[in-house]
């Protein structure tokens, strides 16, 4: 029973952790300093609310497990996060549009974290949904100025839709771990979330001219740790340093 | 030693933000909780304004620092997270200085922020006092502010958004 949270909570970690790292390689390369800078402060509060979720599984865990030793030492099949946040970075639009994907469902899925019957994960996320919201505000807006801008970055735009929507569905995909959690009231069903998702989407869809792809064949496995080649190397950049001097410090 | 809470508090106010010294985490409202227990062990309860804030740190450091050099031997900072921070917090005195340091304070209460993607809101100019202010980006030099531009005196500035 513990070891579901424990697999539980590092899912929510894996998620903000791989997609604050992916982010934070926009720093310094943004279109403009005001969203270069944009995008790194939502990497930082992606790789806070990794560190709230990793600290609380290394406690679970007990022993010398440390949240370091999470993020740092576990390989790509130990890795449950969502494959939409490991996928490359692209252009811009495929940024923005994959943020707004995530950051839509991870408002819906953190208001309903709050009511969680684990005292922890209730607080995280009272902490996250602030932050989470903001980052959604910024998301849908950008999509709406691409989408809704010239010809160009509309076409972009619909393209990155297109391409990332088989990527989607595996956010509602309950599994069996998720559907225990839910049973104990710790977790949040996420096959319900998917009506006020997909209102949410087709509405700043529709602000920004954009067509919502049709719900069709979707990619999954990333929860269970089947992973695309991508997670691969964005683990290799990150784990490298402390997979070599294992005792650097600051 | 023997030191009393009121004690800690009085020293806690000296301690600044790192990434805005003219605040100190009393204005903040980041030092939640103070405990003294037998003997002058000391315990400083910290909340931090944004998850990934980076001068927590800091921050940490720097409340063990000042107790220390004011005689206190244990003293333990722990980080909670309920109920999490806000802007409501920030003191009058912390608003009053913000402005000064030419950063516009948090405007109204934190709940106003309950319509996802909402409308932008208008926030007051620190240098001129106009109303006629435009925000240039949600996110500005660190994650608790949006940068702004005043649109009759021209000035770029900060603002510290409401959490």
């Amino acid at each position: 029973m513990e070891n579901d949270k424990l697999e539980y909570v590092l899912r929510l970690g894996d998620n903000a952790l791989i997609l604050g790292q992916r982010l934070s390689a926009w720093c310094g390369y943004g279109p403009v300093l005001e969203q270069d800078i944009a995008l790194s402060n939502i990497a930082l509060d992606q790789l806070g609310q990794a560190r709230m979720l990793m600290q609380y599984a290394a406690e679970l865990k007990g022993g010398e497990a440390t949240e370091d030793g999470m993020a740092f030492f576990r390989d790509v099949f130990d890795y449950h996060n969502l494959l939409l946040l490991e996928l490359e970075n692209g252009h811009w639009g495929d940024t923005v549009v994959r943020q707004f994907l995530f950051d839509t469902f991870n408002y819906f899925f953190y208001t309903e974290l709050l009511q969680s019957a684990d005292e922890r994960l209730q607080s995280i996320a009272q902490k996250a949904i602030k932050e989470v919201t903001y980052h959604a505000q910024w998301s849908a807006e950008w999509v709406i100025r691409l989408g809704d801008g010239t010809e160009e970055s509309h076409q972009k735009a619909q393209k990155s839709l297109n391409d990332l929507w088989e990527w989607t569905g595996e956010m509602f995909t309950m599994d069996e771990l998720e559907r225990r959690m839910v049973e104990q009231g710790i977790g949040v069903d996420v096959a319900a979330l998917k009506t006020r998702w997909d209102d949410k989407v087709a509405e700043i869809l529709d602000l920004a001219t954009l067509q919502k792809p049709e719900d069709d064949w979707m990619q999954s496995g990333g929860k269970q740790g089947e992973h695309t080649e991508y997670l691969g190397y964005v683990l290799a950049e990150m784990q490298h340093l402390p997979r070599m001097y294992p005792d650097a410090q600051w | 030693m023997v030191v009393t809470e009121a004690q800690i508090w009085d020293w806690l106010a000296e301690v600044k933000d790192p990434e805005i010294p003219v605040l100190t985490v009393q204005d903040l409202g980041i030092a939640r909780e103070v405990l003294v227990k037998e003997e002058g062990a000391v315990t400083v309860k910290i909340t931090p304004t944004y998850s990934g804030c980076p001068a927590m740190n800091e921050i940490e450091q720097n409340i063990r620092q000042k107790l220390e050099a004011e005689g206190v031997e244990k003293v333990q900072v722990e980080t909670i997270l309920s109920p999490p921070w806000t802007t409501d917090w920030m003191s009058a005195e912390g608003r009053r200085k913000l402005k000064e340091y030419g950063i516009a304070p948090p405007e109204g209460s934190s709940a106003d922020k309950k319509t996802l993607f909402g409308t932008e809101k208008k926030v007051t100019c620190p240098h001129c006092d106009s109303r006629n202010t435009k925000m240039v980006s949600q996110f500005g030099s660190t994650a608790c502010k949006s940068l702004y531009q005043c649109q009759d005196c021209k000035e770029p500035f900060d603002y510290f958004k409401c959490l």
